[in-house]
């Protein structure tokens, strides 16, 4: 068994303020990256930054493991007079994950933004970054129903800019981004209004409060309602089918350090607020959510994960196959929570965790390539994987762990998926998954024989190795996937407890 | 507890009116194709809210819609047409089924929730009740300023505020990503590429009018934003109105005496600067609180308590003033203002710096 209790990594005058701290590093930062005189301080900054919430996070989490709860009155309000920041294993759960993907994918961004972005645009695009991070991890630890919009606002207007930037080495970021940007705003929106549905009919925005005061409005339709919106608006930001039109382009044109980010964070803090409001501010057992579950969710996720997978087969560009697939594989974790039992919270749970590993390490190693690369289609990187082996092999064990091969991270998750969804009974998404494993065969195995079985470019084509400072952070994340493959007890713990917590209400 | 009756006062009738013309006003959007005539109508359509705001009683949010939807937005939208075109395409009626029945459904599950909220008024309702009410009673005993809005705003939801600035914030990283700081007018271009919109700014002598009128009004305005900012905790307004005020004052300037004069006074990279000052000023509080012994932003803890304490008539020592939720609210405005007309101008300086390539690129052709 892993002990969390005895975790102390900061003196307790930091463990006090950690919830605070965690969102407040990146926001300062991010200022301090815009001021700073060149990209090579923003990058610093960027990353000592992430790498100060990663530690804010490890020292959340020993707090969590031993007082349940943490709850930080911002402005010393109690609640649910002042916006608190509430944390539980679930919360301490993203804290990590997002704190740990930003720290790694901000040393991948030294490298990163040399190669495609113009010097006159790194201090900015490093401050855009951190304020994403920063908008991620406090949608992910406010204990407050608007609070959570204004920081999901802050993750969107840095995203939809930096995905914009993308312009430089693809013209077609731009009317992603636009794309993006308008359907992201309709989404936030849909999100607004079901909060001031609920502000309505419970005259709270307090998360615990509400959860204290829904179940006697069970007839409400204003708070039925309310479910409704914040449901559709979260589902367009977490790329729900069909409400994920905008995923594709985004990410296939956005500068690589989005692709890697945004892959590994953006979709996955909505997915959680979708988890929050289901099962912890609405009671799970309520008509709405049952339903919900059972007639919205689990029909549309089953939907995605095969037909999304299929139209990754036919794609030409490499990271739109990635990205048709991530659309896929969101459709995996939601087919998993809409089983709504612990252990499919649980699965579902890990199997971002571990989504959110490979697909940042296969947009990294892409990324890794891109001075060498001129073209995206798929077979411009032609035998990438003769010429580049260390860059290809991650791209490998990767896509081995998309496909749940055994030892991989990938594998322990989808045994989960198919054991929570068999505890339920959910006999046709186990097909769905076994169907939609097998087409994921079809296009990752296209990819691996381009990259690895085709005659290797030579002379000025030739794909060169990418340099250490991308090297480092994507070893880094196929060993992440190999360990937790082999010994994944520690994720498991902390993805249990956070379906434990959820699911155990809010006191 | 009586039961809450609504009645058909004037207020009600004259609701009804505004919301009338709201609705029409946004047909009329909807139904225009010259991207100008929507522009306007949009501005419009914010004047009447702010308008309709001000019969509800909410002076504050009716004065930011105001000025920022119906004075700085507009400005920024007109710009964004100057870069882009001022027709919009037509569409297929295909293209346009399922934006309408999404437009349907949510209006449908509009109207099936709002049937079932409470009363408008009604003090018994929830909104009034739980929340609402306990910052009525209690902002005098915790906050003690007199505008329960600006005690709400800027220290009950303080944090919110600041993700407002910071929201505002990363729409200026946004902007200048993708449009630069108006650097290209600035002189790194040809003269040729530059000189339409530079001359035509600079050498707008025949406006004479426009011109001693703005030399009189820009003072005023700036004036007015000081006032604004200044007066937050007693009346409506604050950091956010101020800062659009602020901005307007400077953008105005550079539409009658040309950008290049403008930005001598102000240069882009001050403007980029304060932004980021604006928003490092507010959590700097929040950091002091934290060091005082209090959590981020609570202002009871700008000073020391026991410096607090001998503060006359501080609330600590038997008075009624709170001097740290006064002083932290002063300067949590002071960042607002920092970071709204910062980024405001800078916003501005981006577009305006663009338009000197569209115009030239016309001159050229």
């Amino acid at each position: 068994m892993i002990d969390f209790t005895s975790l102390i990594v900061a003196p307790p005058e930091l463990t006090r303020h950690a919830a605070a701290l965690l969102v407040l590093g990146p926001l300062v930062a991010s200022c301090a990256a815009a001021l700073s005189p060149n990209g090579r301080w923003a990058w610093i900054i960027s990353f000592l930054a992430s790498a100060f919430s990663f530690w804010m996070a490890l020292a959340l989490t020993g707090e969590v493991a031993r007082e349940g709860v943490i709850v930080y009155a911002m402005g010393g309000f109690e609640p649910p007079y002042g916006i608190s920041f509430r944390i539980d294993w679930l919360g301490a759960m993203f804290a990590l994950l997002l704190s740990s993907m930003a720290m790694i994918a901000a040393a991948y961004s030294g490298y990163s933004l040399n190669a495609e972005i113009l010097e006159g645009k790194r201090t900015l695009f490093q401050a855009g970054f951190l304020l994403c991070l920063a908008g991620l991890l406090g949608m992910t630890s406010t204990g407050d129903a608007f609070n959570a919009f204004v920081f999901l606002e802050i993750s969107s207007i840095g995203t939809y800019a930096l995905i914009g930037v993308g312009a430089s080495r693809d013209r077609r970021a731009l009317p992603a981004a636009f794309n993006y940007l308008i359907l992201g705003t309709v989404g936030a929106t849909f999100y607004v209004i079901g909060v001031g549905f609920l502000y309505a009919a419970a005259g709270t925005l307090n998360m615990a409060d509400l959860a204290s005061r829904l179940p006697a409005l069970e007839e409400s339709r204003a708070a039925e309602a309310g479910f409704a919106f914040i449901m559709v608006g979260l589902g367009l930001k977490a790329a729900m089918f069909p409400l994920h039109g905008w995923l594709p382009s985004a990410y296939a044109h956005a500068p690589s350090l989005m692709n890697v980010f945004l892959s590994a964070t953006a979709t996955k803090a909505a997915v959680y607020l979708m988890v929050r409001f289901a099962f912890d501010v609405f009671p799970p057992d309520s008509i709405i959510v049952e339903r919900f579950m059972i007639w919205v969710m689990a029909p549309l996720a089953g939907v995605a994960a095969i037909v999304c997978s299929t139209q990754a087969i036919f794609q030409t560009e490499l990271r739109r196959i990635l990205a048709f697939s991530s659309v896929a594989q969101v459709g995996y974790m939601m087919l998993a929570i809409a089983v709504a039992s612990g252990a499919g919270i649980a699965a579902g749970l890990l199997h971002l965790t571990a989504h959110a590993l490979m697909k940042a390490a296969l947009f990294m190693a892409i990324g890794g390539v891109t001075l060498s690369v001129t073209g995206l289609r798929l077979s411009d990187f032609n035998g990438a994987g003769r010429t580049a082996p260390w860059t290809m092999t991650p791209f490998a064990i990767a896509s081995f762990s998309l496909l749940g091969v055994p030892l991989t991270m990938g594998f322990l998750t989808k045994w989960r998926l198919i054991e929570a969804m068999l505890g339920d009974a959910y006999y046709w998404a186990v097909a769905v998954i076994a169907i939609s494993s097998i087409l994921s065969l079809f296009y990752v195995g296209r990819m691996l024989e381009v990259l690895f079985f085709q005659p290797a470019q030579t002379g000025k084509n030739r794909i060169r190795e990418a340099p250490l400072g991308a090297l480092i952070p994507l070893w880094v994340l196929t060993v992440a996937t190999i360990w937790f493959g082999i010994d994944g007890r520690m994720v498991e713990y902390i993805a249990d407890s956070a379906a434990t917590a959820v699911l155990g209400g809010v006191e | 507890m009586t039961e809450y009756a609504p009645h058909l006062d004037t207020n009600t009738i004259v609701n009804f009116g505004l919301l009338a013309m709201l609705l029409a006003v946004l047909v009329a959007i909807v139904r225009t194709r010259s991207l100008l005539a929507a522009v306007l109508l949009m501005g419009i359509y914010s004047l009447i809210s702010a308008v309709w705001f001000v019969v509800l009683d909410a002076a504050d949010v009716a004065f930011t819609e105001a000025v920022v939807g119906a004075g700085v937005s507009t400005a920024f939208l007109l710009g964004a047409i100057l870069l882009t075109r001022t027709e919009s395409l037509t569409k297929r009626w295909q293209d346009m089924v399922m934006p309408g029945l999404v437009c349907v459904g949510a209006g449908v599950l509009l109207f099936y929730a709002a049937l079932d909220l409470p009363l408008f008024g009604d003090p018994s309702a929830p909104a009034n009740a739980h929340v609402g009410r306990f910052y009525i009673e209690e902002t005098k005993n915790d906050v003690g300023v007199p505008n329960i809005v600006t005690a709400v705003l800027a220290s009950y939801r303080g944090f919110d505020t600041l993700g407002e600035t910071i929201v505002v914030f990363a729409g200026g990283i946004g902007v200048a990503l993708m449009l630069g700081f108006g650097e290209r007018s600035m002189g790194d271009l040809p003269p040729a590429l530059r000189s339409p919109v530079m001359e035509a700014l600079a050498e707008s002598d025949h406006h004479v009018v426009l011109r001693s009128v703005a030399k009189l009004l820009i003072p005023i305005i700036a004036l007015y934003a000081f006032y604004v900012q200044f007066h937050g905790e007693v009346g409506a307004g604050g950091g956010f109105q101020a800062g659009v005020i602020f901005a307007v004052a400077v953008i105005l300037h550079a539409l009658i005496f040309g950008l290049a004069d403008t930005m001598d006074a102000i240069p882009p990279e001050l403007a980029r600067a304060f932004a980021a000052l604006g928003v490092l000023l507010y959590s700097g509080v929040g950091v002091i609180n934290m060091i005082n012994g209090g959590n981020f932003l609570d202002y009871d803890h700008l000073f020391p308590l026991a410096f607090e304490a001998g503060l006359p008539g501080s609330h600590l020592s038997g008075g009624y003033h709170h001097w740290g939720q006064h002083f932290g609210i002063i300067i949590i405005e002071l960042g607002v203002l920092f970071t709204v007309a910062a980024t405001m101008i800078a916003m501005f300086y981006a577009f305006a710096g663009r338009a000197a390539d569209v115009v030239g690129e016309g001159a050229r052709g």
